[in-house]
């Protein structure tokens, strides 16, 4: 059974390009970049060129650029290293909808005596910034906001936030994770002095991150070692991995520059448009304008999530789901939660990722194979008959 | 991804006896659409009071049509009486097991069963009983102490897993430890919980147990002890107020902070007194 991935919020296939561009790194050339002869140093010049690439992506220089080993170690990375370098303050502000790797760090940092302001967003995803804006002070150590959201794909305006949280003199990190490399980005025109973004998210293989630090940030590491990353990360470079992800910055530039986003865009809006249109109360979670292209998240009401999920993989279709079974929890999903969505609906939203890769066949087969699920599951449903009932009335 | 037995699996994609029994002798309805899912159970008896036919509706994952659907596999021909000694664990065991996360369906399977029966019965539909513990997903102390009873549960993640209670804001998890606590009876196997600490974690649970229990009852006597460096297992320790220039204090430091320290922290811990 062939694979249909439009699940690729969760992680990415790596480019074929991207396999090929890494793979000497894992046998011929395996140099440590450090060492003094040029079986080594030689390394070190492909890791410049990477460093080149990922920088170019989102319109920074070179040595802003710190590898890491994921999104998660970057986000801790920045957000502990603001707090650490404003010890004078002990109030820190993100949003109600960030990543666990965010909303977690803040949790804990809350339970160490920081006083945490989790800005709310209204019913479709939007950040409230009079909110934020209203909560900044003289003891604010730092912002963390994600760039998008990785369940609905609602973008905040990461640029206009930043810029005044700058004016305030306060550190602005941003989760960046879920939007670079789908939308473009030029960390100049922002305030922005924290960034992470993820390999695995982009096209690149698991398990390689960045942070980038805007030159004059104040900061200090969280990997305490040798000398490299000019001494903001210790550690021996994951070198395979930097080079994979040089080359997927490079590839996902050259795809925003040629407009790969609008035809990705438009297989989400037949998606999204084929799925509302054949199947009754549903509907779409998020803002509809202020969104990634990739990403749809809908609720399909009186039916549960996993359940979904289970019966589209037995068509080989992959995709998440923001309800209770799903999350390994017992309450659906944090941000579905904040954005007010009802628990009829909550429960029974499918977020579908798509990517470069996904062709406009696969789409097809999705819209023909969900409808005869969601209708089975509710013919099976205690609420269906009545919510129809209800709905003629 | 959950790990499902096949069974499981069959009962989630093949569901035995989905449907509405019109004229049934016994309906039992449970669970909300806000809570995530929710079950109606139907059953018709014949000529002699057995259970001729079953039938459910449900709206939750996978585990919980399987397991409502491994219900209605399981009553058909057994009589009342019968079917009332049907536990969650018995559905669990019909579909090959449950992953523990899933446990509350086989849970809410049963409570489905036991409430038709009672309707069928004419008995008035039972009113709340006990007191709510879990807000969030209003359960009550009489059904925690069912399921640890039933299930021999000993953590709150296990009530959780098998009520719900306490899946939600997790305000009510010291409730729910004080009804393990009693059901297990105080003395409770600390020893067991802690097979291997990190030296932090060492250092902060010795420090936890002065602070929570040896000093306010050394306080009793006006005495105080005060934790001065731990290495390895060895913990030094210093008296303060009236313990300083107690002949007993010796005694009190074998005999109580050592033997107390061993059962809240580890069993290797050496306490010896420094100045």
């Amino acid at each position: 059974m062939n694979v249909i991935y439009l699940d690729n919020n969760a992680t990415t296939k790596v480019a074929p390009e991207v396999v090929d561009a890494m793979l000497p790194y894992l046998s011929e050339h395996y140099g440590n970049p450090s060492s003094m002869h040029s079986f080594g140093g030689n390394v070190a010049e492909n890791i410049k060129e990477a460093r080149e690439n990922v920088a170019n992506l989102i319109g920074a220089t070179a040595d802003e650029i710190v590898f890491t080993s994921c999104g998660t170690e970057s986000d801790s990375t920045a957000i502990r290293a603001a707090v650490e370098s404003n010890p004078d303050r002990k109030h820190i502000i993100t949003s109600r909808v960030e990543h666990p790797a965010v909303k977690n760090l803040y949790e804990t940092l809350s339970k160490k005596g920081y006083r945490v302001t989790f800005v709310p967003v209204d019913g479709q995803g939007i950040l409230d910034l009079d909110y934020l804006y209203s909560n900044l002070s003289n003891d604010t150590a730092v912002v963390s906001l994600m760039w998008a959201n990785n369940e609905t794909g609602v973008i905040f305006p990461i640029e206009e936030i930043s810029q005044k949280i700058k004016e305030r003199g306060i550190v602005f990190h941003t989760d960046a994770v879920q939007a670079v490399g789908k939308i473009p980005i030029d960390i100049n025109k922002t305030g922005v002095d924290l960034l992470s973004l993820s390999g695995h998210k982009l096209h690149a293989p698991k398990g390689i991150g960045v942070l980038y630090i805007r030159r004059g940030t104040k900061f200090s590491p969280f990997m305490i070692g040798g000398h490299q990353e000019r001494g903001r990360r210790g550690g021996t470079e994951n070198v395979a991995s930097i080079v994979a992800l040089g080359k997927a910055a490079e590839l996902a530039q050259k795809h925003l520059d040629e407009d790969g986003y609008e035809h990705i865009g438009r297989l989400r809006d037949k998606l999204e448009t084929s799925l509302l249109t054949r199947i009754s109360h549903s509907m779409v979670n998020g803002d509809r304008e202020h969104r990634l292209l990739n990403t749809t998240s809908i609720a399909f009401e009186y039916v549960e999530g996993e359940a979904i999920l289970l019966m589209m993989n037995e068509h080989g279709i992959c995709a998440s789901s923001g309800s209770a079974c799903t999350s390994g929890s017992l309450e659906p999903s944090h941000v579905l939660r904040a954005m007010g969505v009802p628990f009829t609906a909550a429960h029974g939203s499918i977020r579908y990722s798509l990517s470069r890769y996904t062709t406009a066949e696969e789409i097809d087969t999705v819209i023909e194979k969900t409808p005869p699920i969601i209708e089975r599951l509710r013919s099976m449903s205690p609420f269906w008959k009545e919510a129809v009932e209800l709905a003629a009335v | 991804m959950w790990e499902y037995t096949d069974k499981v699996k069959d009962h989630f994609l093949n569901p035995r006896n989905v449907g509405v029994i019109e004229d049934a002798d016994g309906v039992g309805e449970v669970g909300s659409l806000s809570c995530g899912d929710a079950l109606t159970f139907y059953f018709k008896l014949d000529e002699n009071g057995k259970i001729k036919d079953a039938k459910f509706q449900t709206f939750g994952c996978a585990s919980a049509i399987a397991s409502s659907s491994a219900l209605t596999e399981m009553v058909k021909g057994l009589t009342l009486e019968e079917a009332k000694k049907i536990t969650n664990e018995n559905i669990a065991e019909y579909l090959g097991g449950l992953p523990k996360e899933k446990m509350h369906c086989s849970v809410m399977g049963r409570d489905a069963l036991e409430k038709a029966i009672t309707c069928h019965l004419g008995e008035p539909e039972k009113e709340i009983e006990g007191e709510i513990v879990c807000e969030c997903f209003g359960v009550t102390d009489l059904e925690i102490k069912r399921v640890v009873n039933e299930n021999h549960l000993s953590t709150i993640e296990e009530v959780t897993d098998y009520v719900k209670a306490g899946g939600g804001c997790g305000n009510c998890h010291d409730r729910i430890q004080e009804i393990i606590d009693t059901i297990l009876g105080t003395e409770r196997p600390v020893m067991k919980k802690v097979p291997s600490l990190t030296n932090l974690q060492k250092i902060k649970l010795i420090e936890e147990s002065i602070e929570r229990e040896i000093n306010p009852n050394l306080k009793k006597d006006a005495g105080r002890l005060e934790l001065v460096d731990v290495d390895g297992n060895r913990v030094m320790v210093r008296f303060g107020g009236s313990c300083a220039s107690c002949v007993k204090s010796p005694v009190t430091l074998k005999h109580y902070v050592e033997s107390r320290l061993r059962e809240l922290v580890t069993p290797e811990l050496e306490v010896e007194e420094v100045q």
